[in-house]
């Protein structure tokens, strides 16, 4: 197994600002808009971006926490026994602007589940997509982000793009299988 | 390991600890999916179901039916009493026309021990057993440990007092596996008529009366006399039973700490439990129905996934 490098933790902590600044730039002081991270390696992200925007407009922002696997369309399929992990929306999503966050946009499946689990919650007024990495050309559903962190090119499912969160030292590698 | 280390869920005796930890880590997420608006989750819209009755239910039923609805599966329902079963069709042949209209998990019960492992050697579908006969009742021994888990932070250390007709009784045995793979110390109580002969062996302590073992136990599980499966007197009367096994308000409270209250239900009012107990503080007996909901959901989740593995 090959593990290279793509970023460190100075360029990835510069992307997380960009990206909450944008967040800020498009909904002013988030009234009608929350986030949502998407267990279990969407929310380290989340939980940096909505710490970053509080930063930055000085207030307390809505944010939950979604958890997709009871909706996942390779529950039967998948090799290993799906793990649910807590899933925490303490507010209706009922006509509220969602940002959906995760750390690896790859074949898009995951996000088209989180809108399905998303609407159990009520109907959002508009949902948009904020990832730190996307991995281009390897969408299996019609999903395109609206923020990006980084945008890479790999080879399908022989690579894995594998992001660390230790504290203060936030890496994202490359892996070929 | 993230996986069920069974293929069907027959009893409590083949699980291991880290499968029970498992399904209640499962239930806890159904646990707060239940109580949201949105109740449902589409897990197993690929999945039917057949519930087979051969014996009478209430609570099983409807919380196995409203589990299975949660998770979005079809269901088929069937009944002993209704069905060509009074026509004189075996068990086997029953369930082998059911599944040829292709059927994935079957929800048993049974009044024959061990029907569910009989069932489980000659057909393809996952097997949950709902209660066979006096042998195991897996889904309700999860919810019972469950239920002690939520209220008292945890079972390992707990002392548990089941009391009542342990001789008829599937809950009883599956409890004591069940707790004790959790680390609880578990104690009979009854006349000795209706204990069984060598349970013992099983590393249970055994008391026949019934203030000695409330004053011993932090969690009391009251069992209901099984009527329908005494063939000869155990003892004199109901009244009699009740006066000396009946567990009252005055005599709870005289013990003087606090002891949680559990019934499998159905509760004979009046004769395991008096309706003061059975309505008061101490009991959590409409947690275990909540909770029951929750963990047959999860039991059905992990089961299904592991269909393919």
């Amino acid at each position: 197994m090959e593990e290279k490098l793509l970023y460190d933790h100075l360029k990835l902590n510069a992307t997380l600002h960009r990206l909450a600044y944008e967040l800020v730039e498009n909904h002013g002081n988030f009234a009608n808009t929350a986030i949502v991270g998407l267990q279990p390696r969407g929310i380290m992200p989340a939980r940096i971006i909505r710490q970053m925007v509080e930063e930055i407009i000085g207030s307390k922002i809505k944010y939950g926490e979604l958890d997709i696997t009871f909706y996942r369309d390779d529950f039967r399929t998948a090799e290993k026994q799906l793990v649910a992990n807590p899933i925490h929306i303490p507010f209706s999503t009922e006509g509220l602007k969602i940002i959906l966050i995760d750390d690896v946009l790859f074949t898009g499946r995951s996000i088209r589940s989180a809108m399905d689990a998303l609407l159990d919650f009520g109907r959002p007024a508009k949902v948009e997509l904020c990832v730190l990495i996307d991995r281009k050309f390897n969408r299996e559903n019609p999903i395109a982000p609206d923020y990006v962190g980084k945008s890479i090119d790999t080879r399908g499912h022989a690579q894995k793009v594998k992001v660390d969160w230790e504290e203060n030292n936030y890496k994202v590698w490359l892996i070929n299988a | 390991m993230t996986q069920l280390s069974v293929k069907h869920l027959l009893g409590i005796k083949d699980l291991t600890e880290h499968d029970i930890k498992l399904i209640f880590e499962t239930a806890d997420n159904f646990k707060t999916i239940i109580n949201r608006p949105i109740k449902k989750v589409p897990s197993l819209r690929d999945i039917t179901v057949a519930n087979l009755f051969f014996e009478n239910s209430t609570r099983t039923r409807v919380s196995f039916e409203l589990a299975q609805k949660r998770l979005s599966a079809d269901i088929v329902n069937f009944s002993s009493s209704s069905s060509s079963v009074s026509k004189g069709e075996t068990l086997i042949d029953t369930v082998k026309n059911i599944l040829s209209m292709k059927v994935d998990m079957v929800v048993m019960r049974h009044p024959s021990p061990g029907a569910s492992i009989f069932l489980s050697k000659h057909i393809d579908a996952t097997i949950i057993n709902a209660g066979d006969g006096t042998h195991e009742h897996p889904t309700q021994a999860l919810l019972d440990a469950y239920s002690i888990k939520e209220s008292l932070g945890e079972v390992a250390g707990k002392k548990v007092v089941i009391v009542g007709d342990i001789l008829h009784s599937r809950v009883a045995l599956s409890n004591i596996y069940c707790l004790q793979k959790l680390g609880a110390e578990i104690m009979v109580c009854g006349p000795s008529t209706l204990i069984p002969k060598y349970i013992e062996q099983l590393g249970v302590k055994v008391e026949h009366n019934l203030r000695k073992a409330l004053e011993w136990c932090d969690v009391a599980n009251m069992l209901r006399i099984q009527m329908e499966r005494q063939d000869i007197k155990y003892f004199p009367s109901l009244r009699e039973y009740s006066m000396q096994y009946g567990l009252t308000l005055p005599m709870l409270e005289s013990i003087g700490k606090d002891i949680t209250i559990m019934h499998p239900g159905p509760i004979n009012r009046g004769v395991e439990i008096t309706s003061e107990v059975a309505d008061s503080d101490y009991s959590i007996i409409l947690n275990q129905v909540e909770n029951g909901v929750a963990i047959r959901m999860a039991c059905m989740f992990l089961l299904a996934s592991n269909q393919n593995s």
